[in-house]
């Protein structure tokens, strides 16, 4: 594949910006649920995760799937039968989720990594489609009515998640844990591979890479990590229902990423957060949210492909 | 007599029913085959123009008193130049870079048109009643078919067909493939490829009105009537061989005939039947029944 | 002497100190609150949306709140038909916005969602806009009332009366999700019961455009009854394609089981003719619902009021006057206090609430007018017969009520 404008900027080893950066966020995280909600705190960080893991795949490895809506609602799905209905604990229920979207994400992804560019986006549409209608059909998800009243349980047997506090707790450790994953990710061997396939696939072929190798693994890993955002998601809201795995959701995240800044690592984050709080703000004006995300997707796409991040860290000169 | 416990009059009649449903899958795929095989751009606005098509017909109805004959012949062109309006003044921008940023646009612009028509016209549908020489139906023995259906299959098949006809076998058709295996050579010999561009983009959108017209008096005229249809299209598309127009043709035929088998034996997969069959395609022949490896 | 004065004269001052909140009305930061969380851009947009908030505002308008001093403040959301979006306006409502009851409600898996969460916070759910009868059933709570109707209401006042009037055999067509199921496996008992057969079954998707292979099996099944278990748009869909299949010129007849005014009028008489079902309320069965509806449809877009907008404007009505009486906006003891006073407003007459939460009413079974019956437009009903309130809903020990043993 020729070399893709989706990729945005080059990374370099922790920079010192990406640093203060990251302090920024961590600092944000830890006071705002003293004003704001913290429900909409969480539901911001389980997205940012989502956006981050989607990226992973988009802005480091050059692979626009439209189907990761099936990774974020088939975890949630298994994560909150297995707290509803077998009674698990939540750490427990949030690991079945995240293996759940990775088995999905292992048998999409064999499909799926045959084809590239537009291709596999059509083949990822199709697959999540295809979860869509399973998990309408299947008596286990309840249909229309989705999993309801899932209990949020006991965190080791110890901690109650019951108050919204101890909750963001885990939701926060969660978050960081995972960004901090991505972040090893982008600046390891395999990341760099990963870029080198995204800027021009054939040499790196000739290099001796088995390059579907690599893509088959990028894409398992975003699938895990959108189903760890998933299943964590269904405990926050005690919930899981058809539209986490709906494709206008595969649309959302990557409106997200590209409102923040493909490529780049906190713009995922930073595109969540306005997404999300764009919804919130304008949900009374009811159809109008997707006139206006439409306009942002049609805005961004023709002016504005960096993103908000992407924007920053090219007037500053570093990757962020 | 009976097959698998179904009367065989009731599956003929399914099968005709299957068939007009494939009707509207092969118009439709028709549009994206022809925009994405010519054009290279996936046109998530589809869906939207589709709807469209409807929407003029039933506005043009409503407003102007505009019966369905002639809406037949101004919807497709009216949307048809807002498409032109759309390649011209966005897509065109685009060209230079991935192609998914087309398909990002086009999602973008797909959510704006439904969006607005929903703010306006509500989720509910709205009425457009069989035109009057088509009312009634005729008894065929093993079903009634309604007269409107029958002439859905007709005039798809005919529309399909001349298309085909005019793309693979007509000196246009030539100038438009050679257009985009090489734009620069063809424009060297003074044929205004950007301007066959984006009335090869018109037609493809043109192709979507068309069939929102035929689908008013018959499916609800809502703003979210092709939201989920595309998607379907999208998978009859990549089952045929993207740039193939022969392909989405006869696989969206065929496509509507499966399903509608699939009603009978085993309704509540209808949905998922065309993505099980896209993935095993895919397993098969990844590039599609009648496509060729780009 | 002085001492023991000035002791008792502190102890009453410290008393009436005491007593004086317990004797001011204790509502939550002096406002009532109302929620009204409908579906307002979508498919139940006209059955209720902006039509519920203005029955709602009507009654708080009617109720006088201004005149007996108390503040009530109206808001409302849209929940898009996603119990997602519903349990999120919800809590963000009882938590941050201080709502003290969330009214209407329609599509009976956001309905079924928020009931949960009103039971966890402890404050007041009326739904009007949902149908599934789990809501006084193995859902019910002490803190919710279902106005307006339920599944079982519909499945028993439409099938039976169809079943007597001769329509013993049934082919059901019923949309794949919880409502559709409820409402045939409720009216397939009622059938049944009745010495009916049912003929067969198909289940087809949720927002299904095309019915044309599903109305061809109910033709082969002979079936006398094509019963429609779905709502909304696919109801309107089905029935549109029936009439193009001639399903009825050629000897079989539609039950709707879930059919409103606005869907008729979007059908069409010609389409819609014949038509039986049961609903609670029709604006032009009495002068009081006449008056009702002069002033509501002029400020609904012209579209006259639904049942379901009915019992908003109801339930609001009755939710203020249990305040006022039991001088408190606590959500468990102003449903119990609900359910204490007998029921009386302009719209539903006299009616009561029943300890598992169901508002009990008389149904009515409609059969839509022909064409030439009509006087004008929205004269689409007319009424062929009254249903009790006593046999209208379930009785209360069959439905699994956990409140109720």
């Amino acid at each position: 594949m020729s070399t893709s404008p989706l990729s945005a900027n080059p990374a370099s080893d922790g920079s010192r910006a990406q640093l203060i950066a990251f302090a920024v966020m961590v600092a944000v995280l830890l006071i705002a649920p003293i004003w704001v909600y913290p429900i909409f705190m969480m539901k911001v960080m389980c997205f940012a995760l989502f956006a981050c893991a989607f990226n992973l795949l988009i802005g480091f490895g050059g692979l626009l799937s439209f189907g990761h809506a099936m990774f974020l609602g088939s975890a949630g799905y298994v994560s909150a039968w297995c707290a509803k209905s077998l009674g698990l604990t939540p750490e427990l229920s949030i690991l079945a989720g995240t293996l759940a979207a990775t088995l999905v994400a292992i048998v999409s992804g064999l499909l799926a990594i045959r084809r590239q560019g537009i291709y596999f986006a059509m083949i990822t549409l199709a697959l999540a489609q295809m979860i869509f209608f399973f998990c309408l059909q299947a008596p286990f998800t309840g249909g229309e009515d989705g999993i309801q009243a899932v209990p949020r349980g006991k965190l080791f047997s110890l901690i109650d998640l019951t108050s919204n506090t101890a909750m963001y707790g885990l939701v926060l450790v969660i978050f960081l844990g995972a960004f901090l994953l991505i972040w090893r990710i982008v600046h390891s061997p395999f990341g760099q591979v990963l870029k080198a396939v995204r800027e021009n696939e054939a040499r790196a072929i000739s290099l001796g890479y088995d390059t579907d190798r690599y893509k088959l693994f990028a894409f398992i890993l975003s699938g895990t990590l959108s189903g760890l955002a998933g299943a964590t998601k269904a405990l926050v809201f005690q919930l899981a229902s058809l539209t986490d795995v709906h494709w206008t959701m595969s649309g959302e995240v990557v409106l997200m990423t590209l409102v923040g800044g493909l490529g780049t690592l906190f713009g995922p984050v930073v595109g969540a957060a306005v997404i999300i709080s764009m919804q919130n703000y304008l949900a009374q004006f009811g159809a109008w949210v997707t006139v206006i995300q439409g306009v942002i997707f049609v805005i961004c796409v023709l002016a504005f492909r960096r993103g908000i991040i992407g924007e920053i860290a090219h007037a500053i000169r570093k990757p962020l | 007599m009976e097959i698998f416990g179904i009367p065989i009059q009731a599956l003929f009649g399914q099968l005709l029913i299957g068939l007009i449903n494939g009707s509207f899958y092969a118009l439709l795929s028709l549009g994206l085959a022809v925009i994405f095989g010519l054009l290279n751009i996936i046109n998530f606005t589809h869906g939207a123009q589709y709807m469209l098509g409807a929407f003029c017909s039933y506005l043009l109805l409503n407003k102007l008193g505009v019966g369905y004959w002639w809406s037949l012949l101004i919807a497709p062109i009216i949307v048809g130049a807002s498409g032109m309006l759309i390649e011209r003044l966005m897509l065109a921008r685009l060209y230079k870079l991935d192609h998914l940023y087309g398909l990002l646009l086009t999602f973008g612009l797909a959510l704006i048109i439904q969006g607005l028509f929903r703010n306006e016209f509500g989720s509910s549908g709205l009425p457009y009643r069989v035109p009057a020489e088509l009312t009634g139906g005729q008894n065929l023995g093993f079903m009634f078919l309604p007269n409107y259906r029958g002439w859905v299959v007709v005039t798809s098949l005919v529309v399909c067909l001349v298309t085909w006809y005019v793309i693979e076998r007509t000196k246009l058709g030539a100038y438009l493939r050679a257009a985009t295996e090489n734009p620069q050579l063809v424009q060297a010999f003074g044929i205004n490829v950007p301007r066959m561009i984006t009335l090869t983009y018109g037609f493809g959108v043109a192709l979507a009105a068309f069939a929102g017209v035929m689908a008013a008096p018959i499916y609800q005229v809502n703003p979210l009537m092709g939201a989920d249809l595309i998607i379907v299209v999208f998978a009859v598309v990549v089952i045929g061989g993207m740039g193939s127009i022969m392909g989405a043709i006869v696989t969206g035929f065929g496509l509507g005939i499966i399903e509608g088998l699939t009603k009978v034996f085993y309704p509540e997969a209808s949905n998922t039947v065309i993505f099980i069959i896209m993935a095993i395609v895919l397993l098969v022949k990844p590039a599609g029944l009648f496509g060729t490896q780009k | 002497m002085k001492i023991r004065q000035v002791l008792r004269s502190s102890i009453a001052a410290a008393a009436v100190a005491l007593a004086w909140p317990a004797a001011q009305a204790q509502i939550s930061d002096g406002v009532i609150k109302i929620g009204v969380l409908s579906d307002m851009s979508s498919l139940y947009t006209d059955i209720s949306g902006r039509g519920s908030e203005l029955a709602a505002r009507m009654a708080v308008e009617d109720f006088g709140a201004a005149r007996k001093g108390m503040k009530v403040e109206i808001v409302s959301a849209d929940h898009q038909n996603k119990p997602d979006v519903g349990s999120q306006i919800a809590n963000q409502w009882y938590d941050v916005d201080k709502v003290d009851a969330i009214v209407d409600l329609p599509t009976s898996s956001v309905a079924l969602a928020v009931n949960e969460i009103t039971r966890k916070k402890g404050k007041a759910l009326l739904v009007s806009g949902a149908a599934t009868s789990d809501l006084t059933g193995k859902a019910c709570s002490p803190n919710t009332i279902h106005w307006t109707y339920d599944t079982w209401m519909l499945a028993n006042g439409t099938g039976n009366a169809i079943v007597k009037t001769g329509g013993d055999s049934w082919f059901f067509l019923t949309a794949d999700y919880a409502f559709g199921h409820a409402l045939e496996r409720d009216t397939e008992a009622v059938v049944q019961k009745n010495g009916g057969k049912v003929l067969g079954k198909v289940r087809h998707p949720l927002n299904t455009q095309d019915f044309s292979s599903f109305l061809l099996q109910a033709q082969a099944s002979k079936a006398k009854i094509v019963g429609l278990a779905n709502a909304g748009g696919d109801t309107t869909n089905a029935i549109k394609q029936a009439a193009e299949f001639g399903i009825v010129r050629r000897g079989q007849n539609l039950a709707g089981l879930l059919v409103f005014i606005s869907d008729v009028h979007s059908l069409g008489l010609q389409t819609a003719q014949g038509l039986i079902f049961t609903e609670t309320f029709y604006w032009d069965m009495n002068d009081q619902t006449r008056a009702f509806a002069k002033r509501f449809a002029p400020a609904n877009r012209g579209i006259q009021p639904t049942m379901v907008h009915a019992g908003v404007y109801s339930a609001v009505l009755h939710y203020l006057k249990a305040i006022e009486s039991s001088k408190t906006d606590d959500g468990s003891k102003v449903i119990a206090e609900m359910k204490r006073l007998p029921t009386d407003d302009p719209l539903f007459g006299k009616g009561s609430i029943r300890a598992d939460g169901r508002k009990i009413h008389p149904a009515y079974l409609v059969e839509v007018k022909k064409p030439a019956e009509s006087k004008g437009p929205w004269d689409y009903h007319k009424i062929r017969a009254t249903i009790p309130a006593e046999e209208a809903f379930r009785p209360m020990d069959q439905g699994g009520c956990p409140m109720v043993k």
